[in-house]
C-alpha cells in the first residue's frame, strides 16, 4: 500500500529562481555589501563565495502582532522554587513574554544582520554588475571553442588508421601463449613418455609409440590452428578532444615600489589589482598575470615578492614600460592574446623621464594593448607623469588614468574606468 | 535463534529493506492498533531537495515567490553551519500522503520516519475534524498546480514585479484569510479552470454594482447612510477584499483567492502543533518498540532510534538558555503516553479527574481524541494533574499596571484548573492573533475602509502597523483607518494611510 520513489535524481534546484528573486529584490542592499567585502579579501581567496549581511528588518515580512502592554498570561514548564502568589521582577528584554508567541521573532525587534553566504557567481555578477570590459573584442569568434586533439591512451575500438600495431601484436603474443599453454604442458609430456618407451628400446612401430605420436602431431596442429592475430588484440590509439581556451588574456600589474610608496598604498593598489584580474576572470578562459615592479630598475617578480617585498630608491617608470613591452614581444603575442595593463603608482617619477614614458606609451605599447589603466594613489599635487599620461589619453581613447585617495575610493575609481561603453 | 527475525543487522538501507519496514510497521498500525491512513507515498530526496521542500513551507510545488528564497538562504545557512539537523521528515496532508526520506540517514532514522511521518502524520491528517473539514487532501497538489501555472501567467502577462507586490501584500494577510466556521468549497484544478473565467466576470460586476454611481432616490439617502457596509463586521480580510475591493483586476482577485486558499489549507495543522506531533511521535514510539519486541529490530537500532527520539521530546526549563516556549513533541508526546497510561493503570487521582476514560481501552480513548479535538480542546479536556507535576509548571500572569509579574498558579492541587486553562488559551489561536475585523466600508463618501481592532486584556498592536495598512491599501485602493477598540467599547483610532 505504500509506494517508493526515488527522487533523488530530481533537480535539486527548485528553489533557485525563488533566490534569484531574493537577490534581485534586494540587489541595493547586497551590492553595498559586496563591495564592502572586496576590500578584505586577497588576490588569492578569490574563489570562494562571499558572506553578505543585510539589516533584518529591511527584509521583514509584517504581519498582524500584538505589541508590548496590557495583560498576559503564559505558562512555563520547570518551576523550582515559586509558590502561587509570588512576585517576581520582569526578566530584563522580556524574555518570558514573548517566548511561546509562536511568531514573536518574525516581526520582532532583531536588529542583527540577516547573514547569508552568496556563491562566487552571485558575488562578482553584483560586484560587476553594469560592468563591461572595454572594447572588449574577443580574437576569436564568441561561442566557437577550439578544439585541440590530444591522445588518450589505448582504445579497443577505433579507426583501422589508428591501430597501434606494437600494442595489437604484443597482446596477440600474450593471447597465443595463454592458449597455447595447456597443449605445450601436455606435449612436453607426452614427448617424455616416448623418449622413455624409446629408451627401453621398444619399437617404432608398437602400437603404443604411434599413438603417442599422432597425438602430439594433433596437439601441434591445434597451437598451428591458433589464429595469429584475432580482432579481439587489436589496439587502436585514442584521441579526445579538449576545449581550447578561445580567449586567452594577459593582465600586467607594473608597480612603483619605490621609497614613496609606503604599504598602504601598496595594499590600496593591491585592491585594485585583485579587482582587475576578477573581472578579466568573467571574460576570459584563461588568464596569465605578468608583475612588474620598479624603482630605478624594472624587475619581473612573483605575486608575494610584488606586494610585500620593501625596496627604496628612486623611480624611473619608462623602466618598467619597456619591461612591459619586451615581455609582450616575446611571451604574448597580441594577435592571440588580450593584453590588460594596469599601472599603480604614486605619481613620483624622475623628472626627464615622463616624456620617455609617454612615447614609448604611445609609439610602442598602447598599438598591442587591449586596454591601459592608470591609477595614481596620492592625495597631493598631480606631478609631471600625471600630464605626459594625458598626452596619452588624448591619442589612445583605450588609455584610462584615474586618482585614488583612499580605499572606499577604489570601487567608484574602478567602476569609473570600465564603466559600460555607451554603444 | 530469536535473532534470525531481524529484518537488518547494519544500518545502511535499500529500497528492498525501506519496503520491508514499511510492511512490517503497517502490519503493526493496522492490524495490531488499527491506524486508519490515506496510501503514502515515500519519496527519497538529499539534504539539498530537503531543503528546497522545506523552504516552499513543506508543499511539493508551489509558486515562486521571493520569501521562499530568503527562506531557502536562511535554511541552507543554517544547515551547512550544522547549526540545525534538517527536520527529519515532511509530509504532506495529501491523498496519497506524501512523505519524504532524506538518504542522508541511516536506516533506523528512516524506519523512525516511516513510521512517524506514513502512519502517524498520515492517520492525523485522515482523521482529525479540522483536516477532514478544512482541508481536501485529494485536491492540494492539482489546486498548487493550477496556482503555479496562473501566477506564472499573470507574472508573464503583468510583470513579476506586479505581480511580486500584489504577494506581499497578500502574504502579509495570510493569516487573515481563512474562514474559521464555514467549510470552503472543495478545491480542484479542473473545477478551478473551468470556473476561473466565469468567476472573474462575475465578480467584477458584483464590484461594479456596489460602487454603482447611479444616483439613489432622494428620499432614501437619509436612512442608507445610517446602514453600513459590511452589514455584519468580516473577519476574512483577503475574502472581503478579493470580494469587494474596487479597483483590483479579475486577476488580482484570482491571486488573492489562491494565497486565501493556500491560507486556508494550512489553517488546521496551526491549530493542532501538539496533537499532532504528538500523536506522530507517540506512534513512532509505539511502533518501533513493537517491532523491537517482536524481535524484529536489534538493541542497536533501537538505541539509534531512542537517541533521536529523546532529544526530539526534550524540554527545557523556562530558565535554561535553550528555552523558547513549550516544546510541542514533549507536550502532545507526554499527554499521548499519559492517556494511555490513565487507561490502563489509572490512579485514584486519575478516576477523580478522568472518570470517563480511565481504565477504557486505550486505543478507543486515543482515536476519539484525535478526531474530534485541537490543541486547545485537547489540553482543556486530557492534561492531568500528574503531567503538570511532571512538567513543573506554572503560570506567571503579566500585567502592565502591575510592577511584577505574579505566580498565578503552580503544580498543585489549588493550581490545577487554573494552569490547564490558562495552557489551554495559550493555543487558542483566536487570543494569539489580534482579532481584527473589517468594520465600514465609506460607500457613499471617499470609500476608506475601516477595520477594527478589537482589544483583548488591553494588549495592543505591534508596531508592524503602519506597515501592514500600506499592504492593505495597496489591495483595497482607497484609504484604511485602523481604530481599537477597549473592552470597554471605547473606539480610537490608531493608524490611518
Amino acid at each position: 500500500m505504500s509506494h517508493f520513489i526515488d527522487r533523488r535524481l530530481n533537480g535539486k534546484n527548485k528553489s533557485t529562481v525563488n533566490r534569484q528573486r531574493f537577490l534581485r529584490r534586494y540587489k541595493t542592499q547586497l551590492k553595498r555589501a559586496a563591495s564592502d567585502a572586496v576590500n578584505r579579501r586577497s588576490i588569492t581567496d578569490i574563489d570562494g563565495g562571499e558572506k553578505v549581511g543585510i539589516p533584518s528588518k529591511d527584509i521583514s515580512e509584517p504581519q498582524f502582532h500584538h505589541g508590548g502592554g496590557g495583560s498576559r498570561d503564559m505558562v512555563h514548564p520547570g518551576n523550582k522554587e515559586f509558590e502561587a502568589g509570588d512576585r517576581v521582577q520582569r526578566p530584563e528584554g522580556g524574555e518570558g513574554q514573548g517566548a511561546g508567541q509562536g511568531r514573536a521573532g518574525r516581526g520582532g525587534a532583531g536588529e542583527d544582520d540577516f547573514v547569508f553566504e552568496l556563491s562566487r557567481e552571485e558575488f562578482l555578477d553584483l560586484l560587476f554588475d553594469d560592468l563591461e570590459l572595454p572594447n572588449l573584442v574577443r580574437n576569436q569568434l564568441i561561442g566557437t571553442t577550439e578544439f585541440k586533439t590530444v591522445r588518450a591512451g589505448y582504445a579497443t575500438e577505433g579507426s583501422p588508421s589508428n591501430i597501434d600495431v606494437v600494442r595489437s601484436l604484443r597482446g596477440a603474443i600474450a593471447r597465443r601463449t595463454a592458449l597455447g599453454a595447456p597443449h605445450r604442458g601436455r606435449i612436453r609430456e607426452l614427448e617424455e613418455e616416448l623418449a622413455a618407451l624409446i629408451a627401453a628400446g621398444v619399437d617404432e612401430s608398437d602400437g603404443r609409440v604411434v599413438a603417442l605420436r599422432d597425438e602430439i602431431d594433433r596437439l601441434k596442429t591445434r597451437i598451428a590452428a591458433l589464429p595469429f592475430i584475432d580482432t579481439f588484440d587489436l589496439r587502436y590509439q585514442a584521441f579526445t578532444k579538449q576545449p581550447e581556451p578561445t580567449s586567452k588574456a594577459v593582465m600586467l600589474c607594473i608597480m612603483d615600489v619605490s621609497g614613496s610608496m609606503d604599504q598602504v598604498r601598496k595594499n590600496l593598489a593591491k585592491r585594485f589589482f585583485i579587482l582587475l584580474y576578477l573581472f578579466l576572470q568573467r571574460n576570459y578562459d584563461k588568464i596569465d598575470v605578468v608583475f612588474i615592479r620598479h624603482h630605478t630598475i624594472a624587475q619581473e617578480v612573483d605575486e608575494q615578492e610584488f606586494f610585500y617585498s620593501r625596496e627604496t630608491g628612486g623611480t624611473v617608470v619608462s623602466s618598467a614600460l619597456q619591461l612591459a613591452h619586451e615581455v609582450i614581444r616575446q611571451r604574448y603575442d597580441s594577435e592571440t592574446w588580450n593584453i590588460y595593463a594596469a599601472q599603480a603608482s604614486d605619481g613620483d617619477n624622475w623628472d626627464s623621464d615622463s616624456s620617455i614614458c609617454r612615447d614609448l606609451l604611445i609609439q610602442n605599447l598602447m598599438p598591442l594593448i587591449r586596454y591601459y589603466a592608470y591609477v595614481e594613489i596620492t592625495p597631493r599635487q598631480h606631478q609631471s607623469l600625471w600630464y605626459a599620461y594625458q598626452d596619452v589619453k588624448a591619442v589612445y581613447p583605450h588609455f584610462a588614468m584615474e586618482e585614488i585617495n583612499g580605499a572606499e575610493d577604489i570601487f567608484p575609481v574602478f567602476r569609473e574606468l570600465f564603466k559600460r561603453q555607451e554603444a | 535463534m530469536a535473532d534470525n527475525r531481524l529484518i537488518s543487522e547494519t544500518s545502511e538501507w535499500t529500497f528492498p529493506l525501506l519496503k520491508r519496514f514499511d510492511q512490517e510497521i503497517a502490519k503493526v498500525a493496522c492490524d495490531d492498533f488499527g491506524l486508519d491512513t490515506y496510501a503514502n507515498q515515500v519519496e527519497v530526496i538529499s539534504s539539498e531537495q530537503m531543503i528546497d521542500a522545506y523552504s516552499s513551507v513543506g508543499l511539493p510545488i508551489n509558486y515562486h515567490h521571493w520569501s521562499f528564497g530568503k527562506q531557502f538562504v536562511a535554511t541552507e545557512q543554517t544547515y551547512r553551519r550544522g547549526q540545525m539537523g534538517l527536520a527529519y521528515e515532511i509530509v504532506i496532508n495529501s491523498d496519497p500522503c506524501i512523505a519524504y526520506l532524506m538518504e542522508e540517514n541511516t536506516l533506523p532514522m528512516q524506519a523512525l520516519v516511516i513510521a512517524h511521518a506514513c502512519y502517524g502524520h498520515n492517520s492525523f491528517f485522515k482523521g482529525n475534524y479540522l483536516f477532514q473539514t478544512w482541508t481536501s487532501a485529494d485536491a492540494i497538489i492539482d489546486y498548487l498546480v493550477f496556482a503555479r501555472g496562473y501566477i506564472a501567467e499573470c507574472e508573464e502577462r503583468y510583470g513579476t514585479e506586479e505581480v511580486e507586490l500584489l504577494l506581499d501584500s497578500c502574504h502579509a494577510l495570510m493569516n487573515y484569510g481563512v474562514d474559521r466556521y464555514r467549510r470552503p468549497s472543495p478545491l480542484s484544478m479542473a473545477e478551478e479552470k473551468r470556473r476561473q473565467a466565469e468567476r472573474e466576470a462575475y465578480l467584477q460586476s458584483q464590484v461594479n454594482d456596489l460602487w454603482r454611481t447611479l444616483p439613489v432616490h432622494e428620499k432614501e439617502e437619509g436612512r442608507l447612510d445610517e446602514r453600513r457596509f459590511p452589514a455584519e463586521p468580516q473577519e476574512n480580510l483577503l475574502y472581503f477584499i478579493e470580494k469587494n475591493a474596487p479597483l483590483l483586476e479579475p486577476w488580482q482577485r484570482e491571486v488573492v483567492r489562491i494565497v486565501r486558499k493556500v491560507a486556508q489549507y494550512f489553517y488546521p495543522q496551526r491549530q493542532t502543533q501538539v496533537m499532532n506531533e504528538g500523536w506522530a511521535t507517540f506512534w513512532h514510539y509505539t511502533l518501533l518498540n513493537r517491532l523491537y519486541d517482536l524481535g524484529l529490530v536489534g538493541d542497536g537500532f533501537m538505541i539509534e532510534v531512542l537517541q533521536s527520539h529523546t532529544n526530539v521530546v526534550y524540554q527545557p526549563p523556562f530558565d535554561s538558555p535553550y528555552y523558547s516556549g513549550i516544546n510541542p513533541y514533549a507536550l502532545g508526546f507526554a499527554m499521548m503516553r499519559d492517556i494511555r497510561r490513565i487507561c490502563e493503570e489509572p490512579t485514584d487521582e486519575d478516576r477523580y479527574w478522568f472518570s470517563d476514560i480511565a481504565g477504557e481501552d486505550w486505543r478507543k480513548v486515543l482515536d476519539f481524541a484525535m478526531r474530534n479535538f485541537k490543541d486547545e480542546s485537547f489540553i482543556a479536556q486530557f492534561l492531568s494533574p500528574r503531567l503538570m507535576r511532571e512538567f513543573r509548571m506554572f503560570a506567571v500572569s503579566d500585567d502592565d499596571r502591575e510592577e511584577t509579574l505574579e505566580i498565578t498558579a503552580i503544580h498543585e492541587e489549588a493550581g490545577y484548573r487554573h494552569l490547564r486553562q490558562r495552557l489551554a488559551d495559550q493555543y487558542n489561536l483566536g487570543s494569539r492573533e489580534p482579532n481584527i475585523q473589517v468594520y465600514d466600508v465609506d460607500v457613499r463618501g471617499d470609500r476608506s475602509l475601516t477595520l477594527r481592532h478589537f482589544r483583548h486584556n488591553r494588549r495592543p498592536l505591534g508596531d508592524s502597523l503602519d506597515e501592514m495598512l500600506k499592504h492593505i491599501r495597496r489591495l483595497w485602493g482607497f484609504d484604511v483607518r485602523m481604530e481599537a477598540v477597549d473592552e470597554q467599547g471605547r473606539v480610537q483610532l490608531i493608524g490611518e494611510t
